[in-house]
C-alpha cells in the first residue's frame, strides 16, 4: 500500500546536471521543488577527499560512481530479429549513480555545437540534395536555433567555470579559438588551460599538416572562479583523476559544486536521495501527470503527488520512465509510427595510439579531464561530404585526462601480452605514449531504436530497457575516412610506432569496449507530435506538465560531448517554464 | 636494483616450496586447507588467504609469477602481493559477482560482443577454473600446474589464453583473462588493496601514484623526477 505525500509544485526525477539546473531555475521561481534521486548522497566532500579518492582499482575498475547494474540495467541487441542480452558488466559506457549524476564523474569537455546540427536534416538536404541522405537514416531538425540557445550556452559556461579561447565575440574575430565555432555573445569565463606537452606535439603536428587547432573548451577551471551563483571553483593542478572521480581541487564542475551548494539555501528545495521513481503518475484520460510513484530505501512504495514532472536523469532512464509511464506512443521500428524510443544513438570513435622513444615524455598521467587540443576541420559540415558521401565528422584531440597504468596502459602492436616480455614493453612505453581520438557523430536509423525488454525486469521487477543498435554503411565510411586524415598528424610527429583503433567495414557494436558514455535520442524534440516526443521546449507532446530534459531529447549524435548542449537545453526549457507555462499550463505549442 | 641471479634464486625457492603443497591436495581438499596455514610462512609472507583453498593458492602463486615474473627489470606479481590483492578481491562486493547484473536467463552462446554472459562471478571463474585446469594438467602430465617447469607453465597459460584448452567446465579464455585482469590490477592498485608491494609496479613504468599535483610539470616534456607516493604515504 503506496504512502502518498503531501503535493508540491514539482517533482524532479534524478538529480544531475539536467535535473540540478532545473530545480534551481523552479525554485528560483517561487516553486517548491522535490528532487528524486536513486543513488546515495555524495559530495566532493568527503566522498572524493584527497587522498583516498586517488585510488584507480575503487573509482575507475570497480566504478563506484558508477550506475549499479545489479539493480538495473539494460539489454543490448543488434537488429530487431534478435534476442536481447543483457548489459551485466560495465564496459562500453558508464552511467552515473547518485548526487550529481554522472556530472558528478564527467571529465569536463564543456562544447557548444555547430548551429547546422541543429537542424541537420535541412541542412544536408540544402547543400546536398534530397538523395544524399541515406534510406533508413533518420536524422532530423532540433526546433531550436543557435540563436536561441546562445544565451543559455553562455550562462551555463559561467556556471560551469569554462576555460577556453573564444574566435569571435559578437562578430569580431577576437583569439585563436576554432576558427569554425558560431558567433559568441561573451568571451569563455576563464583563459583556456595550459596545453600538456602531448597536445604541444599535436598542435603543431597538426599546423603542419594544414588544419587549424585550438584548445578544447573544458569545465575545469584554468584559475579562481565565482560563479553567478556565488560558488567559488580553484585552479586545476592537472592531477590525471578527472573522468570517474569526484575532483577533489573543487576544479572541475559539477552540479554538487556548481549548484547544489546555492540550491541548498533555498528553502522550496528538498532532495531525497536513495528515492527509485517507478513511474508517472497520469490522470484517467492521460493528458496530465499527478506526480510520481517511487520506492525509498526502506523499499516503501511513495506517492509524490506534483503539479510539474521533470524527468531528468541519465539519457536512457528518462525514456525507460516514459516507456513505464505510458507517456508518448512506444516507437515502432516496422511502421516507423511511434515516437518514444525512436532515435536512439551515440557516438563513433577511433584512436590512435602514438609510441615514442625514450626522450620523448609524454607523462600521461598528468593530464585534466576537459582539456587539449583539438582540430574540427573535420567535424560536423566543416569539409565538403558531397564526393565523401556520408554524413557526419568527428573533431580530432589529444584530450590527456590523466592514463593510470591498470586501464590507461597501452602497448605498440606486435609487443608481448605478458611476461618479461611484456614487463620490457610496459615499461618503456608508459611515459612515452600519446593517445588522440576521432570523437566521431553518429547518425541516427529507422532501426536503432529503444523499448521495454520482453525477459529482464530490475530489482523492482519491472521491465529493462531494450537497445537494439547497431553500426551502419555511414558510420563506418565516416569513422575510417576521418580516421586517415587524423593518422596525418599521427605521422607528422614521426613517432616509432603507430596504432590505429578503427572499426572495419561489418563490425558490430561492441558492448566490451569502452567508447563514450554519450548515449542520446530515444525521447527527441522537434517541431512535429508525429515525429518527435518532445516540443522545442522539451515539453511532452502527450502530457503537457512533464517536461523530458537531457540527451534524450537529442535526435542524432555530434561528434562533440553532450553536456555542453544539455545544460544549454535544460536552461532554454526552463526560461520556458518560467516565462510562459506557470502563468498559463498548457502545451506551449500547438500540435 | 635486485640483480638478476638473486631474483632467479628466489624464484627456484618460491616454486620448489609450492610444489610440495599440491602433492597433499590430490588427497582432498580438507587436508589442503590445513597445508595452506602450514605452507603461508614458508613464503615469507604472512598472509593466510582467507577464500583460495592450498591447492587454489599454490596455482595463483605459480601463475601470476609467470605472468609477471621477476627479472632484469624489477619483482615479479608475487614479489608485488598480487595473489593477497586476489584473494582479497574476492572477498568483495565484486568477487562475488554483487556489481554485476546477474539475473537469468544466462546464454553460454553469446556472441563475444555481448561481454560475460554466464553465470559464473570471479569467485566461481577462480574455483571451478582451477580446478578444472589442475585437473587437465594431471591427466596430461601427470602433475598439477604448480609442479610444472616454468616452460611447461607458459606453454599452458599459452593455450589458457588462445582458447585451445578444452577445460569441459568453463571457457578457458575466461580463466585466462580473469587472472591476468586481476594480476595486472594487483601490480598497479594503490597498496591499500594489498598488491603493489613496495610501489614496485608502479616505479617500473614511472606512474606516480596519489601525487596528484603537477601545476608545475604540466608542460614541460621532460622525465617527471619524483618518486611514487601511495594514499597512505609510502614512498618508492
Amino acid at each position: 500500500m503506496a504512502t502518498t505525500l503531501k503535493p508540491v509544485n514539482a517533482v524532479v526525477v534524478g538529480f544531475g546536471w539536467a535535473g540540478s539546473i532545473l530545480a534551481k531555475e523552479l525554485t528560483e521561481a517561487g516553486l517548491q521543488v522535490v528532487a528524486l534521486e536513486r543513488g546515495p548522497h555524495q559530495d566532493t566532500y568527503p566522498d572524493g577527499a584527497y587522498p583516498n579518492t586517488l585510488d584507480e582499482l575503487t573509482y575507475n575498475s570497480r566504478g563506484k560512481l558508477f550506475q549499479d547494474l545489479s539493480k538495473s540495467t539494460v539489454s543490448i541487441r543488434h537488429g530487431v530479429n534478435d534476442t536481447a542480452l543483457p548489459y551485466r558488466q560495465l564496459s562500453a559506457f558508464l552511467p552515473g549513480n547518485g548526487v550529481g549524476g554522472a556530472g558528478l564523474h564527467w571529465s569536463g569537455v564543456h562544447f557548444r555545437i555547430m548551429p547546422e546540427e541543429l537542424r541537420l536534416r535541412s541542412h544536408y538536404e540544402e547543400r546536398y540534395g534530397k538523395g544524399f541522405i541515406p534510406e533508413g537514416m533518420t536524422i532530423q531538425d532540433y526546433g531550436v536555433s543557435y540563436e536561441e540557445l546562445e544565451p543559455h550556452f553562455d550562462f551555463a559556461e559561467k556556471v560551469f567555470g569554462t576555460s577556453g579561447t573564444a574566435y569571435k565575440v559578437k562578430g569580431q574575430v577576437v583569439g585563436d579559438g576554432n576558427p569554425f565555432a558560431p558567433d559568441r555573445s561573451d568571451h569563455f569565463p576563464l583563459p583556456a588551460l595550459k596545453d600538456v606537452y602531448s597536445a604541444q606535439l599535436f598542435r603543431k603536428a597538426a599546423e603542419e599538416v594544414g588544419m587549424r587547432p585550438y584548445a578544447m573548451p573544458a569545465a575545469n577551471a584554468s584559475g579562481p572562479w565565482t560563479n553567478p551563483y556565488g560558488v567559488q571553483m580553484g585552479p586545476c593542478n592537472f592531477c590525471g583523476f578527472c573522468s570517474g572521480y569526484a575532483c577533489y581541487m573543487y576544479s572541475k564542475a559539477s552540479p554538487n559544486l556548481n549548484i547544489l551548494p546555492a540550491l541548498k539555501q533555498s528553502e522550496l528545495f528538498e532532495l531525497r536521495v536513495n528515492s527509485n521513481v517507478l513511474r508517472v503518475n497520469l490522470d484517467s484520460d492521460g493528458k496530465r501527470a499527478t506526480g510520481v510513484t517511487y520506492v525509498d530505501a526502506q523499499g516503501r512504495e511513495i506517492v509524490q503527488p506534483a503539479d510539474l514532472v521533470i524527468v531528468s536523469a541519465f539519457q536512457f532512464h528518462n525514456v525507460h520512465l516514459m516507456l513505464l509511464s505510458g507517456i508518448g506512443k512506444p516507437y515502432d521500428p516496422r511502421t516507423g509510427e511511434g515516437v518514444v524510443g525512436k532515435n536512439f544513438a551515440y557516438q563513433n570513435m577511433a584512436t590512435i595510439k602514438a609510441f615514442f622513444d625514450r626522450d620523448v615524455h609524454t607523462n600521461p598521467f598528468i593530464g585534466t579531464g576537459g582539456g587539449g587540443v583539438a582540430v574540427d576541420d573535420f567535424n560536423a559540415d566543416n569539409f565538403d561530404h558531397g564526393p565523401l558521401g556520408f554524413v557526419g565528422g568527428s573533431p580530432f584531440w589529444v584530450n590527456q585526462a590523466g592514463s593510470k597504468p591498470i586501464r590507461g596502459l597501452s602497448l605498440p602492436p606486435g609487443a608481448p601480452s605478458w611476461g618479461s616480455g611484456w614487463k620490457q614493453a610496459a615499461k618503456d612505453a608508459y611515459t612515452h605514449t600519446l593517445s588522440m581520438d576521432a570523437h566521431g557523430s553518429n547518425m541516427s536509423y529507422r532501426d536503432n531504436y529503444l523499448d521495454l525488454d520482453p525477459t529482464y525486469k530490475d530489482a523492482y521487477g519491472q521491465p529493462l530497457l531494450r537497445m537494439t543498435f547497431d553500426w551502419k554503411e555511414n558510420e563506418y565510411k565516416m569513422t575510417r575516412y576521418v580516421t586517415e586524415q587524423m593518422r596525418k598528424i599521427a605521422e607528422a610527429m614521426n613517432p616509432k610506432a603507430i596504432a590505429v583503433h578503427v572499426k572495419n567495414f561489418g563490425d558490430h557494436f561492441n558492448t566490451r569496449v569502452y567508447q563514450t558514455t554519450h548515449l542520446l535520442g530515444g525521447a527527441i524534440m522537434g517541431s512535429d507530435p508525429k515525429t518527435s516526443a518532445v516540443n522545442r521546449y522539451l515539453q511532452s507532446w502527450d502530457v503537457h506538465n512533464v517536461f523530458v530534459i537531457g540527451a534524450s531529447a537529442f535526435p542524432q549524435g555530434t561528434g562533440y560531448n553532450p553536456t555542453g548542449l544539455v545544460a544549454a537545453l535544460a536552461y532554454w526549457s526552463a526560461k520556458a517554464i518560467r516565462e510562459q507555462y506557470l502563468k498559463n499550463p498548457g502545451p506551449l505549442v500547438q500540435a | 636494483m635486485p640483480d638478476d641471479k638473486a631474483f632467479n634464486g628466489r624464484r627456484d625457492f618460491l616454486r620448489k616450496t609450492l610444489a610440495v603443497i599440491p602433492a597433499i591436495t590430490v588427497a582432498g581438499y580438507g587436508v589442503a586447507t590445513t597445508a595452506a596455514s602450514q605452507a603461508a610462512p614458508t613464503l615469507q609472507n604472512p598472509y593466510r588467504p582467507r577464500f583460495f583453498t592450498a591447492a587454489e593458492w599454490a596455482f595463483v602463486n605459480a601463475a601470476v609469477a609467470r605472468l609477471i615474473p621477476s627479472d632484469a627489470n624489477g619483482p615479479g606479481a608475487v614479489e608485488a602481493g598480487v595473489p593477497e590483492f586476489i584473494d582479497r578481491q574476492l572477498e568483495t562486493a565484486y568477487g562475488h559477482g554483487n556489481l554485476w547484473y546477474m539475473q537469468a536467463p544466462f546464454s553460454a552462446d553469446a556472441a563475444p560482443e555481448f561481454g560475460h554472459q554466464l553465470k559464473l562471478v570471479p569467485r566461481d571463474i577462480y574455483r571451478i577454473g582451477i580446478a578444472a585446469l589442475d585437473r587437465w594438467c594431471q591427466s596430461q602430465h601427470g602433475k598439477v600446474f604448480a609442479e610444472l617447469e616454468p616452460a611447461g607453465q607458459d606453454d599452458l597459460l599459452r593455450q589458457l589464453e588462445g582458447g585451445h584448452l578444452d577445460l569441459q567446465d568453463l571457457p578457458s579464455t575466461l580463466l585466462f583473462s580473469q587472472l591476468w585482469q586481476n594480476t595486472r590490477e594487483g601490480f598497479f592498485a594503490d597498496p591499500i588493496h594489498g598488491g603493489n608491494r613496495g610501489l614496485v609496479g608502479w616505479k617500473l613504468v614511472g606512474f606516480p601514484g596519489a601525487r596528484a599535483d603537477f601545476m608545475d610539470w604540466v608542460d614541460r616534456g621532460e622525465k617527471y623526477p619524483f618518486p611514487p607516493v601511495s594514499i597512505s604515504g609510502e614512498r618508492g
